[in-house]
């Protein structure tokens, strides 16, 4: 029987440490809508949608209400849209139309974003990869709740330069065409190395093709709870503090585990698996870069800043590992800017720059995350970024992703919001030497050569 | 059966548990195990109950024990007991 001092512990964890379940995603294969009739695509898309995640919100609520811990996000991915638009897409326009339909889809079933509005392009785009890529500014400017991620290499494949070029271009116009909101477009598009087909996170969320036709992916939350309970044990040595780390991602990602294993039985629909990312929110003490500073940094980018993390990583791994019977997804720690306040604060102050950002995505889960940048930030310079983390995701067989917003008409030191979850914070700087001649080549770079194992 | 959990958290004073105690004697909820401690004038204190007989769903539940709760100037919340079994035990 539990105790008295467990009971109100969980309750604290709730009640002071932002203790929520991050999202509920429900996965949705779209593959058997496909129809060379975009109307008829369209109507199968929203159909298979509303009738399969239409008690999604109730449970997600319910399960909130039962366990006494919110699920802050009920979400839906679905299959790749370039692959189930492409019989019947003959322009990008056609596609806006599905992400239209998307739109709807979601509005009406309650979730606040789907995703998969996708294209996956490692090695080479068809001409449907093309035009989705090509419809995504307008795309995510005439939607609300659609987010877009794009596939541009993997560990196996190599990088698609062609792909990660075009995206400069892309991310740029998505900027532009969504310029009177700060650029917010910006903020549901993704570029990926080594994607999971599982992600239950936006914006790079979408249900691969080896997928079910239907799967529940659980998303924990807890940067609050770890940073309390390191804050116990301050001054000691590395092995208290991992193994404190440990024991709080166990307990955390248990409650992930019971909320898939609960919400999968009572939608019908099997679970898929929980992501133990830690993820922030602007929340005051909701916050990767408040563990970091729990652990002993300054601010989160002082030197001793990517040991931290790759520490924090590991362990959080180590503990939710076995605490759910399926891991998947993106799960370790999630580095946003814009969404974690501290983060913000650090990058305002100095203390944390693209480049430092940049090497603590070689030990993170995912990679340079919701960072505002000038307006005036060349495509090519976006592209050469974009290289970069690929690179780095494709060398250390990981995931990697960027997420930039250049924000149209403002520059460093201009303050961006985009609202809610997404956060605010200043623009920072980007180096200002060219990389046009390199990103401009054209073609592949091939994988790399500890990928060839078999 | 179905366990619950309640949790309530606050300034101590005379009638807190006789007050909760009627409300689930009122709503057909059994009172299983009951431990508290008070430190300092504050009150904490955890109830097992079994809520099968209870005709409400959990969210009435805890509105009805959020309003206790303003009586006696307590905080009063029920969760089910699996989450503190998922969280504490392996």
């Amino acid at each position: 029987m539990v105790e008295l001092n467990e009971v109100f512990e969980t309750v604290n964890m709730v009640a002071e440490e932002n203790l929520d379940v991050r999202t509920i995603t429900m996965g949705i294969s779209l593959l058997d809508c496909i129809d060379p009739d975009l109307g008829t695509l369209c109507d199968k898309i929203y159909k298979k949608i509303t009738e399969s995640a239409k008690d999604l919100v109730k449970v997600g609520d319910e399960l909130g209400s039962e366990y006494g811990v919110p699920v802050i996000n009920k979400r839906i991915s679905v299959t790749p849209i370039a692959i189930v638009g492409s019989a019947a897409c003959k322009c990008p326009k056609d596609y806006v139309k599905i992400a239209e339909t998307l739109d709807c889809a979601a509005k009406d079933v309650g979730v606040n974003f789907i995703g998969g509005y996708s294209a996956l392009v490692q090695k080479g785009m068809t001409t449907g990869d093309r035009y989705l890529i090509e419809s995504i500014p307008e795309a995510l400017a005439t939607t609300e709740r659609v987010c877009s991620s794009i596939s541009l290499g993997s560990t196996k494949i190599g990088i698609n330069m062609d792909a990660v070029r075009l995206m400069g271009d892309i991310i740029k116009a998505t900027a532009e065409a969504t310029k009177e909101n700060d650029s917010l477009g910006c903020a549901k598009l993704v570029v990926f190395c080594n994607p999971p087909d599982d992600n239950p996170f936006m914006a790079g969320a979408f249900h691969g093709v080896t997928e079910a036709d239907r799967i529940i992916n659980v998303g924990v939350s807890g940067p609050g709870v770890v940073k309390h309970e390191l804050s116990k044990v301050r001054g000691q040595d590395f092995e208290v503090l991992c193994e404190t780390i440990k024991k709080t991602a166990f307990k955390v990602t248990r409650v992930g585990q019971l909320f898939a294993k609960e919400a999968s039985k009572r939608l019908g629909v099997p679970f898929g698996i929980v992501d133990l990312s830690l993820a922030p929110t602007p929340a005051v003490g909701d916050s990767i870069a408040d563990i970091i500073h729990e652990m002993g940094m300054e601010y989160a980018g002082a030197p001793g800043t990517t040991a931290a993390l790759a520490i924090l990583n590991d362990q959080v791994k180590k503990g939710g590992v076995m605490a759910s019977s399926y891991v998947g997804g993106l799960s370790g720690a999630f580095i946003p800017v814009t969404e974690d306040k501290a983060m913000a604060e650090a990058a305002e102050i100095g203390a944390l720059s693209l480049e430092k950002l940049e090497a603590m995505t070689c030990v993170c889960s995912v990679g340079l995350d919701m960072i505002a940048i000038p307006g005036s930030t060349p495509a090519t310079t976006i592209a050469g970024i974009i290289a970069d983390e690929m690179a780095i995701g494709m060398v250390n067989q990981k995931t990697t992703a960027v997420r930039l917003i250049p924000v149209i008409g403002k520059d460093v030191g201009d303050f961006a919001q985009f609202g809610g979850l997404l956060g605010e914070a200043r623009i920072m700087p980007v180096n200002k030497f060219g990389c046009a001649d390199f990103v401009n080549r054209g073609g592949r770079i091939p994988a790399p050569i500890h990928s060839f194992k078999n | 059966m179905s366990r619950t959990i309640v949790t309530l958290v606050g300034k101590d004073k005379v009638g807190i548990i006789a007050t909760v105690c009627n409300f689930f004697a009122e709503n057909n909820i059994n009172i299983l195990d009951l431990k508290q401690t008070t430190s300092q004038g504050f009150i904490n204190m955890m109830m097992i109950v079994d809520t099968d007989s209870y005709k409400g769903t959990m969210s009435e539940l805890n509105e009805g024990l959020e309003k206790v709760g303003v009586k006696v100037g307590c905080t009063v919340k029920a969760q089910h007991e699996e989450i503190f079994d998922m969280m504490h035990r392996i």
